[in-house]
């Protein structure tokens, strides 16, 4: 198969696209996301999950959670290229909410055939679900799991479990005796214990869960094969919210030199300022370009998505460091407060930096591929 | 590429596609009899230059070369069909155009700039190549800012008088007509400036002198050329007196593949003189080089190194892909503004890459029998500065892009 020319992207999916930055301008312009996320400074304060529930149900009842769920699933099907606008503006908002989780969760489930109709029809009802797949390393390889499905129950911890506070359903990588399993398990249930993380970015949660003795539904018993069909679309997806964000922070540095004044000039006017912020247009035009091209891929050239995906990952991964540090930097002394918009933008990139594997990890993969594995 | 273009073309579109695939079976040119330089703008020799204006009239006359023209000027009367031909010719690996000057930036503005009766008499034999075209934009004093030209025309009579310096002129040496700014008015920056076509080949020995200059290569190619009283008729004026400025635009977008019309471009022939600039012929390279126990391609940062340009190559052609799709576009220049910007950095990081790989190795040149690859990453490395410089700097680029696009202030 081979890509079409316009990556898929049509016209459904520029109005998706649109509808999306449309929503998130009116209904959390930057100001209402500090307010609803920044409230409190402290360090080491408790962390609490900060976002907008009944903006989230408006959300849900858009539709938009169930996109990737194929329509035989109760979905409405939609391709990941037009999926990844839709996250692009979720990205540009930094709009804290469980989608990305949910929609890394429907692209594993979909990979688990016919046994994750269970959790799509979840998904396609209105409920958020989030992956429990990494160790407390925070390694990026689903094989390094710590839990163990054992006498029909979920033992030990799932570490860096995103967005965790907000989902009802977990999707877990557990090793059983057959190899590893895929478990789709309430996150209300007895045996399932969250423990939310103290962390950076504002706009998100995050948690390490104790599982003892939870019950679950093995959906997959080839959760290593299922998570590397689903993989490439995670990484996308997530790449192209880091887009989002770059754009965000990209326009809004460039609004504050253009009307911030020194030496009788616009900060804008000094190519120390004016040069770097190009570079990062120019680095969020090649992550944005390489994302539809990954999210193009696994729609209709899925022999070329890992390859492809890593390219948008790497790019993103380094293009969010460059363009965190520039927003910060040209923003001068107002940049380094907690009032200044930008901190939140900043977080938000650190923490989609790592996440799912950073810059160096993904070219590593990506050689792997292309030269083959190093002797 | 040809492949995945192909099913989005309109059945006109098709039908040429089809002429210009089967016209490059029957008719794409041997090997050629001489090394070839890495680009048009090395040609050093006759033999050279005969090769390759042979293979650019043959591509004209069948019509592969300026498709998207009037007929009245010579050109071949299509809709949007030089892209097809591009595609084609690039998949057939033909050799390059030697007249790229002409057709990327003499064609466009002549044909947008010029009067009716002398688009007719110059473009037929641009097109076919059999008049190589030079441009005539820097002087000594004028480079980044080039509006500061001085090389000056005086009207007397019906008639202009030249007078100036012009550097950096590549193909000057072979060229019959040059495209040229000229200061008319001292007291104007901007507004004093016109933009003539000149006869230069005519006038050598008689008011034009053209003088090699010899780049950090050792090659030639590019020249300095001396005016002393030429005089040029009116009628090669293009656009109105004082207009100069407006019309170099012209020019400057199509050198820098933001122009309207699409260039007509050849090349993909493979030799053994000739190497590729990409990123998958320096992995072939570090696979070939030995480094400790293994090769080159084994060196995790050495493949940390090569992903990064293989990415930012993949970039760019993304970048190309998605500028055709409207509704994942901000601003309509930003996309065709980094063009030149990135296609000359990322080809001068990938020659240093090569370079790096190569090791000990790449301190032998051409002619070295134990060079690796003839000596041509060396070459290319340092040729790659000429792209990163000519036609506005990388620097400047970064201006235009920083104002015409995020709206910062002008930087002058």
């Amino acid at each position: 198969m081979t890509q079409p020319n316009n990556y898929g992207f049509g016209e459904e999916a520029a109005l998706l696209k649109e509808s999306a930055r449309k929503f998130f301008r009116e209904h959390l312009p930057t100001d209402r996301l500090h307010a609803l996320v920044a409230s409190d400074p402290t360090p080491g304060r408790e962390p609490t999950c900060q976002w907008d529930e009944a903006l989230w149900a408006q959300l849900v009842e858009l539709g938009w959670t169930m996109l990737a769920v194929p329509e035989e699933a109760g979905g409405v099907g939609m391709p990941v290229a037009a999926v990844a606008g839709l996250v692009e503006e979720v990205g540009r908002a930094a709009f804290p909410c469980p989608l990305l989780a949910t929609l890394n969760a429907t692209y594993v489930l979909v990979a688990c055939g016919e046994a994750g109709a269970l959790g799509l029809a979840d998904i396609a009802a209105g409920k958020a679900a989030t992956l429990a797949l990494t160790d407390r390393h925070g390694s990026w390889d689903p094989a390094a799991t710590e839990v163990v499905y054992r006498d029909g129950g979920l033992h030990g911890t799932a570490w860096f479990v995103q967005d965790a506070g907000k989902c009802e359903r977990l999707l877990v990588c557990a090793s059983t005796d057959a190899g590893y399993g895929l478990f789709w398990v309430d996150a209300n249930a007895t045996g399932v214990t969250a423990e939310a993380d103290g962390i950076v970015d504002l706009t998100r949660d995050q948690a390490h869960i104790v599982f003892d003795g939870a019950p679950g539904v093995e959906v997959s018993n080839n959760a290593l094969s299922a998570l590397h069909h689903a993989m490439p679309a995670i990484w996308t997806l997530l790449a192209a919210d880091m887009v989002g964000a770059g754009e965000w922070q990209l326009q809004t540095t460039v609004e504050y030199v253009t009307t911030r004044k020194q030496f009788d000039r616009p900060l804008g006017f000094f190519q120390a300022i004016k040069h770097p912020l190009v570079e990062v247009m120019v680095q969020i035009d090649e992550a944005k370009s390489l994302v539809y091209n990954a999210a193009c891929a696994c729609d209709s050239e899925p022999g070329k998505a890992a390859q492809y995906a890593h390219m948008a990952k790497a790019s993103a991964s380094d293009m969010a460091a460059y363009a965190s540090s520039r927003s910060v930097q040209s923003h001068g002394g107002i940049g380094f407060t907690w009032e200044c918009y930008v901190h939140l933008y900043f977080k938000r990139q650190k923490h989609s930096q790592v996440l799912w594997g950073d810059g160096a990890w993904h070219r590593a993969r990506l050689a792997d591929i292309v030269i083959g594995t190093a002797a | 590429m040809s492949e995945a273009s192909a099913r989005k073309d309109t059945p006109a579109q098709a039908e040429f596609r089809a002429y210009c695939r089967d016209w490059l079976a029957a008719n794409k040119p041997g090997e050629p009899p001489v090394r070839l330089p890495q680009t048009p703008l090395e040609i050093m020799t006759t033999e050279q230059l005969g090769y390759l204006q042979a293979w650019q009239k043959a591509a004209y006359e069948a019509g592969l070369v300026g498709c998207d023209y009037p007929e009245a000027v010579g050109g071949g009367g299509r809709k949007d069909c030089q892209r097809v031909a591009n595609e084609e010719m690039l998949a057939a690996r033909t050799p390059f155009f030697p007249n790229v000057i002409g057709l990327g930036m003499a064609a466009p503005t002549v044909f947008y700039h010029a009067r009716e009766e002398v688009k007719a008499e110059l473009l037929p034999r641009l097109f076919s190549g059999e008049d190589i075209w030079c441009q005539g934009f820097s002087e000594p004093g004028a480079g980044s800012d080039l509006a500061s030209v001085q090389t000056f025309a005086e009207k007397r009579d019906d008639k202009w008088v030249i007078n100036g310096h012009k550097v950096w002129t590549s193909l000057a040496h072979f060229a019959e007509w040059m495209i040229i700014l000229l200061r008319t008015d001292k007291s104007h920056k901007y507004d004093g400036l016109s933009y003539f076509v000149v006869p230069i080949r005519a006038a050598l020995g008689k008011g034009v002198t053209v003088r090699p200059l010899i780049k950090i290569t050792g090659e030639t190619g590019f020249n300095e050329v001396i005016f002393d009283n030429l005089e040029v008729d009116d009628r090669y004026r293009l656009d109105e007196l004082g207009k100069g400025w407006q019309v170099a635009m012209t020019t400057l977008l199509h050198e820098r593949g933001a122009g309207e019309l699409q260039t007509p471009r050849s090349g993909g022939m493979k030799n053994r003189s000739s190497h590729n600039i990409t990123t998958s012929a320096v992995i072939d390279l570090a696979r070939q080089t030995r480094r400790g126990d293994g090769t080159a391609a084994d060196d995790p940062l050495l493949r940390d190194k090569l992903m990064r340009q293989l990415i930012r190559e993949e970039g760019l052609r993304q970048n190309q892909r998605r500028s055709r799709v409207q509704a994942l576009l901000d601003h309509p220049m930003r996309l065709p503004l980094q063009n030149k910007l990135l296609a000359s950095e990322i080809a001068q990081s990938i020659a240093a890459l090569a370079v790096e790989v190569e090791g000990m190795a790449s301190s032998l040149y051409m002619g070295d029998s134990n060079a690796p690859a003839g000596g041509q990453w060396p070459l290319s490395y340092m040729n790659s500065y000429g792209m990163t410089i000519a036609a506005g700097t990388s620097e400047v680029q970064r201006n235009i892009l920083g104002e015409r696009v995020l709206g910062l202030p002008k930087s002058k």
